[in-house]
């Protein structure tokens, strides 16, 4: 028996569960939809979606529809654009972070409708770090033991929490920085308060008693 | 024994055997708006929702959970932070949906950790699923441990994060609205004291006129 078939087939398999098995939402053909991603840089994102057309003469979603495509867009935090492609109606889009912060990702239809459309169905799968990472695949290319492969994935995982601490640190920083900042301002704040005050109450008593004097009340 | 081959197959079944379907994602809900999810699950299979509100207003949601029937297995409003786990009932469509309805002008940041463990007919419960498979030997049996316990210091790392974006967003509210308040207090402090000065001066400047007034009479 050909081994190589036999595991093509269990591969195909677990293709399969991963696929049936997915989380959606509707949006309309002209809808966009982001989503945001915090993570660390030199962070492997992979998103796996499935797009599917609803159809009005047999009330269901068509599993394929060959005419739509989703767009992906990817921002840094920088609002630059990382990944900008058309895909079919089932896609795999991958990127790499190279600076730490809030990436947006967006999809929307490549649909030309202008009110509002039909209603599409989107299947969306959004693995991030270690979680992206295929073992089923590297064990069959690299033909790796199981407990290699487990070790294997131990080293993903601490260097992802690694990656993760230093991306804390960084924020911690920044969270820092902003409330040295406010404790900065109010202490400011305060001595110009007293200031304006006290050259308020200054000026009001000059131009008072000036006044007083030029009416002759005292 | 094993052939190298056949041990890789024990492993993709393993892998199999335990897989637990997780999405995590992060969204922004508009105000007024209303977001849904679905997903199909089979009877019997267990799924936890966790979520949590990052930032926006008061940090609050509201989350409906449905059932394929549409019977509301969990509905809870106004909440920043819940898990929930229930096993499926009934076979179908699960629905969740987060809705900002009550909020007219605060869009939010939130959350989701939708997890789905495997079919019941494949589940082997214990703590370590291979143990049925007898082919475990010390050292796999502590890297799988290994395993677990970096997986729940991921989690927990993820939820440090989320607390301190909230922390965060909270801090850069403050600063901003304390910049805003001392403009605001500068300006009002120049104004109560002119017109504490005007004020005065048309008493004095009324009266005298009123009194000189009188006199002439």
């Amino acid at each position: 028996m050909g081994n190589q078939s036999f595991l093509s087939i269990v591969f195909i398999l677990v293709q399969l569960i991963l696929t049936t098995h997915s989380l959606y939402f509707h949006i309309r053909e002209t809808e966009r939809k982001c989503f945001i991603e915090e993570i660390p840089d030199q962070t492997l994102v992979i998103g796996k979606y499935k797009v599917e057309l609803f159809d009005a003469n047999s009330n269901t979603y068509l599993p394929s529809t060959p005419g739509i495509g989703m767009h992906v867009e990817v921002k840094d935090p920088d609002e630059k654009i990382v990944l900008s492609k058309l895909y079919t109606s089932e896609g795999r889009f991958t990127f790499t972070s190279h600076i730490p912060g809030e990436h947006v990702i967006c999809l929307y239809s490549n649909s030309t409708a202008w009110f509002g459309g039909q209603q599409l169905r989107v299947h969306l799968d959004i693995d991030i770090g270690e979680h992206a990472v295929d073992y089923q695949q590297i064990s069959a290319k690299e033909k790796l033991t199981e407990l290699q492969l487990r070790v294997r994935q131990l080293l993903d995982q601490v260097e992802q929490i690694s990656k993760e601490q230093n991306y804390q640190r960084y924020r911690e920083e920044r969270f820092r920085a902003t409330s040295e900042s406010t404790n900065q301002r109010v202490l400011w704040w305060s001595i110009a308060q007293l200031l304006i005050l006290v050259i308020a109450g200054f000026w009001q008593m000059r131009h008072l008693k000036g006044f007083f004097e030029a009416k002759k009340l005292v | 024994m094993l052939t190298p081959t056949l041990r890789v197959l024990f492993v993709l079944i393993a892998f199999l055997l335990t897989y637990i379907h997780s999405n995590e994602l992060t969204f922004e809900l508009p105000d007024n708006a209303k977001e849904c999810f679905n997903e199909k699950i089979k009877v019997g299979s267990k799924f936890v929702l966790e979520f949590q509100v990052v930032t926006g207003g008061n940090y609050d949601v509201d989350l409906e959970l449905k059932s394929p029937s549409g019977k509301i297995l969990y509905q809870v409003t106004k909440k920043q932070y819940d898990q929930i786990e229930k096993t499926a009932e009934e076979d179908g469509v699960y629905e969740f949906c987060f809705s900002n309805e009550f909020s007219t002008f605060t869009h939010k940041v939130i959350y989701i950790d939708w997890r789905v463990d495997g079919d019941p007919e494949h589940e082997i419960t214990g703590p370590n699923p291979r143990v049925a498979e007898g082919a475990l030997t010390m050292i796999e049996s502590k890297v799988g441990n290994i395993h677990r316990n970096l997986e729940s210091c991921i989690d927990y790392q993820t939820h440090h994060r989320l607390r301190e974006a909230t922390g965060r967003a909270r801090a850069e509210d403050l600063q901003e609205r304390v910049q805003l308040w001392s403009i605001g207090q500068f300006v009002l402090i120049i104004i109560v004291a002119i017109g504490t000065v005007l004020l005065l001066r048309s008493f004095f400047t009324d009266r005298r006129t009123s009194s000189s007034a009188s006199w002439s009479r």
